[in-house]
């Protein structure tokens, strides 16, 4: 047995309300490994009250070259923000 | 530093990608793992975040030698808590590494063939209990020095694992810093420890940052990539600054009788570590290479079947329900 073990990405939740965030990455056998592992490794300050471990191999990223097309047409919208709008001052907060 | 005299490789790329590469770094963009970069850069890396890890796993040996012999039970608890956090240290920034194309695995064996380094500084023995307080305020207050500047690098890993561990270092250095406080204002004989420690790991310290490399070719390559932030020099310099009040405090004598303020400069003019004496060491011929690199070696071969083992129990787990329908 000389495969080496997987990698795991670590996602925590900082405080109860927050979402759980990418902290970092770390090799376990399996995943309660991964968890055991997540803990010592990422949470030995307080830094968080729950943790997801996700094989790595599991996600699909976006392409860096799909850059420009995947995020640019947003760019052109600037309807979509609410400052694009004038509101009359007599209207107040809307 | 953790990673030094790190020579920078050779690039053979498209003069125009290479171009605009160099504007984004300009620019204060961070790179990250799948976007382009130049063969030099990846692999200028590769070498400099894996000697840094290396630095970190080693590095746990001279200190993890006083865990079963702290004073007192709370010493115990807080160099367990330190010797614990370079262990993390170590694994962040494998996995920075691992994500420019190299397995941890692999970065391993390199350092157990001999292909790759660690810092000169976890060479040196660590003798008495004062040891453990010279290295927490010294080698770690040096290797700060050298980690706050990087958290600004260029690759988007490295600048990510350089900011968590320059949140825990901190407390490296100050329970150092404790440890020497409480001997050098003890007996006689603890203040001479002190005073030891001090003696020993002084130039050691100073080596830390590697020779100068103002002329260095390769220094200039790596701070135009960002992957280095400071001249050796430079930090060199801002060390002995800062560490020399504090010996004064502590009432101990730095051992360098050249040491004295430059008004003009504004800083501390100092003698220069013994550089024969570094290249000695990096050959492998310091006082604790061999045991250092013998303890990594029977931690990875006693481990074998451990990560074996944990494998074949996964793959056995996965394969279980299947089995069973
Ligand atoms: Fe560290
Ligand atoms: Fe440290």
């Amino acid at each position: 047995m000389s495969a080496e073990w997987p990698l795991w990405e670590i996602f925590i939740r900082g405080q109860h309300g927050l979402n759980h965030r990418h902290v970092g990455s770390l090799h376990a056998p399996d995943a309660e490994m991964a968890m055991r592992h997540a803990r010592d490794v990422y949470t030995r300050r307080n830094e968080g009250v729950s943790i997801w471990v996700v094989p790595s191999a599991a996600i699909t990223a976006s392409s860096p070259s799909d850059k420009g097309p995947m995020f640019e047409p947003s760019q052109d919208k600037v309807y979509r923000h609410p400052s694009f709008f004038d509101i009359p001052d007599e209207i107040g907060h809307m | 530093m953790y990673a030094q005299m790190v020579t920078s490789e050779a690039t053979q790329d498209d003069p125009e990608k290479l171009a605009a590469f160099q504007a984004r770094i300009d620019a204060g963009e961070k790179i990250e793992p799948k976007e382009w970069m130049p063969e030099g850069y990846r692999k200028t890396l590769i070498r400099q975040i894996g000697q840094h890890a290396h630095s970190e796993i080693v590095g746990q040996l001279p200190e993890g030698n006083w865990i079963t012999r702290a004073p007192t039970l709370e010493r115990k608890a807080i160099l367990l808590a330190k010797v614990q956090d370079e262990a993390g240290h170590g694994l962040y920034l494998y996995c920075a590494a691992e994500t420019l194309g190299v397995s941890r695995d692999e970065l391993t064996e390199a350092l157990l063939a001999g292909k790759m380094k660690y810092s000169s500084i976890f060479n040196y023995p660590t003798l008495t209990w004062a040891d453990i307080g010279a290295v927490g305020w010294l080698v770690d207050g040096a290797a700060i020095m050298n980690q706050v500047p990087l958290q600004r690098t260029s690759f988007g890993p490295y600048s990510r694992a350089m900011i968590r561990i320059c949140k825990e270092e901190s407390f490296h250095q100050r329970q150092g810093f404790d440890i020497m406080r409480k001997m050098a204002t003890g007996t006689d004989a603890q203040r001479h420890m002190a005073q030891d420690a001090l003696n020993r790991f002084w130039y050691p310290s100073l080596m830390m940052f590697g020779p100068s490399d103002k002329d260095s070719v390769h220094s200039a390559q790596s701070m135009r990539w960002k992957i280095k932030m400071n001249t050796n020099d430079e930090l060199r310099q801002k060390f002995v600054d800062q560490t020399v009040p504090q010996a004064e405090y502590l009432g101990l004598t730095v051992p360098d009788p050249d040491l004295r303020w430059n008004a003009e400069k504004g800083g501390y003019d100092f003698t220069e570590p013994d550089w024969s004496e570094f290249f000695e060491v990096l050959k492998g011929n310091g006082p604790c290479n061999a045991e250092r690199l013998a303890a990594r070696q029977k931690a990875w071969d006693d481990g074998a079947w451990v990560r074996g083992g944990l494998m074949a129990h996964a793959a056995k787990q996965a394969a279980a329900p299947v089995a069973a329908e």
